[in-house]
């Protein structure tokens, strides 16, 4: 269906910022393949970018709702211990967060 | 004379004081125990989506009609995306390129009476981030910071204005003014203190002339007005070094410590920001029905620049009397309360002066004093009617602040009314008559003398004489004129 | 015949017939769940399911869906029942809220039974991307159930409970629907609260229901359509979802997507479709192709836009408030070790692929257009409804594949939704249902309608199926 594959269109220094920005840690192996696979896949997707699409606007909802508001009307938090169950790791009543530089 | 001109464009956010958050019904807060006001949408636990608090909706319209924006008749949301731990879905909900409130005009006024006319580029809706606390080495001597989710998720609208203002005080002067217009349409507490006012300065200069653009840094996060016009002025003066010596600005975020005059680079480590706005498919767009829209253009109250403009044009005032009276909504209806019952000009005169001075005494506010506007009104009346002297209405005043009394059953009570002018007169002849040196002292010219005379009179009458009066008697019976 | 062989509606006779209680049919399912063959579950509370059935058989009057169990796939929030969306990332994680579609099912007396395996955060086609174990077709354990729904569908083509809830992205639901031989509904888009199904892309993401007949998935459907509040992208159900009755298709047109015939299509699965298309015939529709030209490159403009929406989604699982971070000593190294960890490949594939396309250089020429592309789509449905009420196309183009087979090429394993994602894109109602097998395999049928057009739909597939008279057991319940 979507048979042709332009040639790779990631390297590897934008696998790894893309990672960064995504907070995604790889190893360098995972790295090598990610750069594979990904170009792999935008050379199917690829297609997209060479369709004549002048004039056509986007759609970023498939309905047709507008306004669809809250009244400010206050309605129960959660108690605190439920705030923080799951919560890893828990100091005064907050959520830790490690060092941060 | 400085060659370079500076350049400067300001952001704002200001937290809507609404009764909750901006997509959940968490109740806003400020000063409880942590995380007592979140639930799985402001803490983005899996599967949860936003709804829109319509308060919200109608206080960024109100602030974009006060700014003489455009309010989009179709806006939509998009998402900012960026990890930090005070941000829970890792993304911020925002406005991006259709925001609520598009272009419009402020135009502030300086003390002279000069207008600064500032472009208004936007005004957006979009969400605070919650509370991140630095705790330094106390866990077990690793540095460690905590969240505290009660205020994450609180309405903001972020107003950016075009690079218009050209000094610090103008920047300041902008500020206080729109804060003072906030506070009117009352979307906000707009404290500086407590953040929910928060401005940041893109500063830049350029040769005097030119109408280029230098390269811009961004001043963050100032938290009085004080410090920002400091930080500005050390900013313009830093970036003048920069380029006398032939260097280059460099775009970053700067930082300025009030207690050393310093500016510093907040430049990050991390590479350049990179947002990634879509639009938020979790929300639908917002379309104020233009009805809506004009009827709060009708709730407008009137605003403290045409407010100003009126006092001045049509009360009399000062434009110095006008600024100080337009400080507070409050404080604006405490005044005309009393300019509509007597002489504006002289209830504004005793409002911003003697009755603010003796309540500052006690920590209190006109409108929150037993004093009431009514009271005011009819204290200027006993003075126009030449019932009290001036010394003595001060003390009128005391007394109605303490009694709650109106001013004439003080008069009456303390015995402060004017002396008729023939028990006047017998006064300064007598004193005339018992001080002969000061006498020929002002028979020889020696106008200051007066004043000797006007504080011995005051003195025997215990402030019931009018200075003026005084002055004139003292004259007729030394000089004869 | 066992419990566990009768469908929803005719327990739900059964119970008002008083020849069963709810504790019954809750213990004749658990004992299926808890002998799993097919490894379909990840969490059962059989504890909290009895003491409802209990509570339910004491009841007065029963509630309209009388105490029938169910099962959740994992992608939705249940409150105190862990919910893992298949990821270890929320491995031994308990909701402190459950959703919206749940609420309303338990409060229409469902009775949950536990939740159901899925390819992790819903991101896949086989469940072999859960990051547990993978769940078995029970019409043979070599090969995958589908995905991403694939535990849902396991479950109810296995007889462990008579219908389940899924969610449908590109074709979650339709797809393992069709190839464990059972019917699979997604609805139009906003037609289902969202509140509390863990978003994989959330302009995309429906939840629907699996049942073994047509009735089942409409009985389902009816108790969780509606507007919520706590959804702004749902919407008011125009009047009710009614149960299907129709058994014939007099009067109505069916266009069969040209492009959705083509090569890729395996000879079996062509065949059953087409064969499904004479029944239609002779049942009184008229049969017409139609052209959906965007239609192939749906699968290039969903994997632009699911993968940017699921990157920014996922940015939430950062250890801080929930889940398990890998220790570090500073913040940097603890987001990136925890989402570089607990992440599986599939879900950092899409994550750097949305993250990519968003990206600042790339967003014009991806994520833009992908949107553009997705107007172009839209139109073509419209403009195909405007000449027929019903598309028709195979649901997968391939009966189900063995175990393993496709997870070396993820892109081979995307072709798997190649006929479902463009009625999602659209945001379009379809329903699969079986209509035959391949190679002993069964094939789905897929037939989709213009928004709200859920009762007509469920209407011709209930026609059909009553033509077809498709026989839901696996080869192993046959007895
Ligand atoms: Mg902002
Ligand atoms: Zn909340």
């Amino acid at each position: 269906m979507l048979g042709y594959s332009p040639p790779p269109m990631i390297d590897e220094s934008t696998v790894r910022h893309v990672a960064r920005l995504a907070r995604l840690r790889l190893s360098p192996e995972e790295e090598q393949v990610m750069q594979q696979e990904l170009s792999g896949i935008l050379g199917h997707i690829d297609a997209i970018t060479s369709m004549d699409l002048d004039g056509v606007p986007p759609t970023t909802h498939v309905i047709a709702l507008e306004n669809v508001l809250r009244a400010d009307v206050p309605r129960d938090s959660l108690p605190r211990e439920e705030a923080l169950r799951e919560a890893p790791d828990v100091v005064d009543d907050s959520f830790g967060v490690p060092r941060m530089d | 004379m400085s060659d370079f001109e500076p350049v400067i464009g300001v952001e704002i956010h200001v937290q809507l004081s609404t009764h909750t958050k901006m997509f959940c019904g968490c109740a806003l807060s400020f000063g409880d125990p942590p995380n007592t006001h979140t639930c799985p949408v402001c803490l983005a636990h899996p599967g949860v989506l936003p709804v829109v608090n319509e308060e919200a909706v109608r206080r960024a319209i109100l602030i974009g009609l006060a700014l003489g924006c455009e309010i989009a008749p179709r806006s939509i949301f998009h998402r900012k995306n960026y990890f930090y731990p005070d941000l829970p879905k890792a993304y911020q909900v925002s406005q991006f390129d259709i925001p609520i409130c598009g272009r419009g005009e402020f135009v502030a006024v300086r003390d002279d009476g000069s207008e600064i006319r500032v472009g208004i580029t936007r005004a957006h809706l979009e969400e605070d981030a919650a509370k991140l606390t630095h705790l330094g080495g106390r866990r077990a001597g690793a540095e460690e910071s905590v969240v505290d989710f009660n205020r994450g998720g609180t309405p903001l609208v972020e107003i950016v204005t075009e690079p218009d203002l050209r000094s610090a005080s103008d920047a300041v002067t902008f500020l206080r003014q729109l804060r003072q217009t906030l506070l009117f349409l009352g979307v906000s507490d707009c404290s500086m203190e407590e953040g929910s006012m928060r401005a940041d300065a893109n500063v830049s200069i350029r040769p005097v002339g030119s109408h280029g653009f230098g390269t811009k840094t961004e001043l963050k996060n100032m938290n009085s007005f004080r410090f920002l016009e400091r930080g500005i002025e050390a900013e313009i003066t830093r970036q003048e070094g920069i380029l006398r010596d032939g260097g280059r600005v460099s775009q970053e975020t700067v930082h300025y410590e009030p207690e050393t005059g310093h500016i510093t680079s907040l430049r990050s480590k991390e590479e350049s920001h990179d947002y990634r706005y879509f639009p938020e498919p979790d929300l639908v767009p917002v379309a104020p029905d233009p009805g809506w829209v004009g009827e709060l253009r009708g709730e407008l109250p009137e605003l403290p620049l045409a407010l100003r403009r009126r006092m001045v044009g049509e009360m009399g005032l000062t434009a110095e009397d006008a600024e100080v009276l337009t400080e507070s909504p409050e404080l604006v209806a405490y005044f005309m309360d009393a300019a509509a019952l007597a002489d504006p000009k002289a209830c504004a005169n005793w409002i911003r002066g003697e009755l603010r001075a003796q309540l500052r005494e006690v920590g209190t506010e006109p409108w929150e004093s037993r004093v009431s506007p009514a009271h005011i009104a009819a204290l200027v009346d006993l003075l126009g009617a030449g019932t009290v002297s001036v010394p003595a209405a001060k003390e009128v005043l005391a007394g109605m602040i303490e009694t709650g009394e109106q001013p004439d059953a003080v008069v009456e009570a303390k015995g402060l009314a004017q002396m008729d002018e023939s028990d006047l007169a017998a006064v300064i002849d007598a004193l005339v008559e018992a001080n002969p040196d000061q006498a020929q002292q002002l028979r020889d010219g020696k106008d200051k003398v007066i004043g000797f005379f006007v504080g011995q009179a005051m003195k025997q009458t215990n402030g019931r004489a009018d200075p003026q009066a005084v002055q004139r008697l003292v004259r007729a019976a030394v000089l004869g004129d | 015949m066992a419990l566990r062989d009768l469908t929803a509606a005719q327990q739900l006779a059964a119970l008002a017939a008083g020849e069963t209680t709810s504790l019954e049919l809750v213990d004749a399912h658990l004992a299926a769940v808890d002998a799993d063959p097919v490894q379909a579950f990840l969490a059962v509370d059989a504890d909290g399911a009895r003491a409802r059935a209990r509570e339910i058989d004491a009841l007065p009057e029963r509630p309209p869906l009388g105490g029938v169990p169910i099962a959740i796939k994992d992608a939705l929030s249940t409150r105190d029942i862990v919910t893992t969306s298949g990821s270890r990332m929320l491995e031994g994680f308990r909701p402190v809220y459950t959703a919206t579609c749940v609420d309303r099912l338990e409060a229409a007396g469902a009775i949950v039974l536990g939740k159901t395996n899925m390819d992790e955060f819903a991101m896949g086609s086989s469940t072999e991307n859960s990051a547990y174990q993978n769940t078995l077709n029970p019409w043979d354990h070599e090969r995958v159930p589908g995905g991403s729904s694939g535990g849902s569908a396991a479950s109810v083509a296995e007889r462990q409970v008579p219908w389940s809830l899924g969610s449908d992205t590109g074709g979650s639901i339709r797809q393992p629907a069709s190839l464990c031989g059972i019917v699979g509904m997604k609805p139009t888009y906003g037609a289902i609260s969202r509140y509390g199904l863990i978003a994989f892309a959330s302009s995309l993401d429906q939840v629907g229901p699996f049942a073994r007949t047509v009735e089942d998935a409409a009985l389902l459907l009816r108790h969780m359509v509606g507007r919520d509040p706590m959804d702004s992208t749902s919407l008011d159900w125009p009047g009710e979802i009614t149960v299907p009755t129709a058994t014939d298709l007099a009067g109505v047109r069916v266009g069969v997507v040209d492009e959705l015939m083509g090569e890729g299509v395996e000879p079996g699965v062509r065949a059953a479709v087409e064969a499904s298309l004479g029944v239609m015939e002779d049942l009184g529709a008229t049969v017409v192709p139609v052209s959906l030209p965007s239609a192939l490159s749906g699968l290039a403009t969903y994997y632009v836009i699911a993968p940017a929406e699921c990157s920014s989604n996922l940015a939430r699982f950062d250890g801080i408030r929930y889940g398990h971070p890998i220790p570090a000593d500073n913040l940097l190294d603890q987001y990136e070790l925890t989402r570089g960890e607990l992440f599986g490949p599939e879900v950092k594939r899409r994550i750097m692929l949305g993250t990519f396309a968003l990206a600042s250089g790339y967003y014009d020429q991806y994520y833009g257009r992908a949107q553009r592309l997705r107007t172009l789509i839209v139109r073509e449905f419209a403009e195909a409804f405007s000449g027929v009420d019903l598309l028709a196309s195979p649901t997968s183009p391939t009966v189900a594949f063995p175990l393993g087979d496709r997870t070396a090429d993820p892109y081979a394993m995307y072709m798997a939704d190649v006929c479902t994602i463009p009625v999602s894109l659209a945001g379009l109602p379809a329903i699969s249902l079986p209509c035959g097998l391949a190679d002993g395999l069964p094939v789905g049928l897929q037939l989709a309608g213009p928004a709200f057009s859920e009762n007509r739909l469920l209407d011709a597939a209930h026609a059909v199926e009553g033509a077809l008279a498709f026989d839901t057991r696996p080869p192993g319940l046959m007895t």
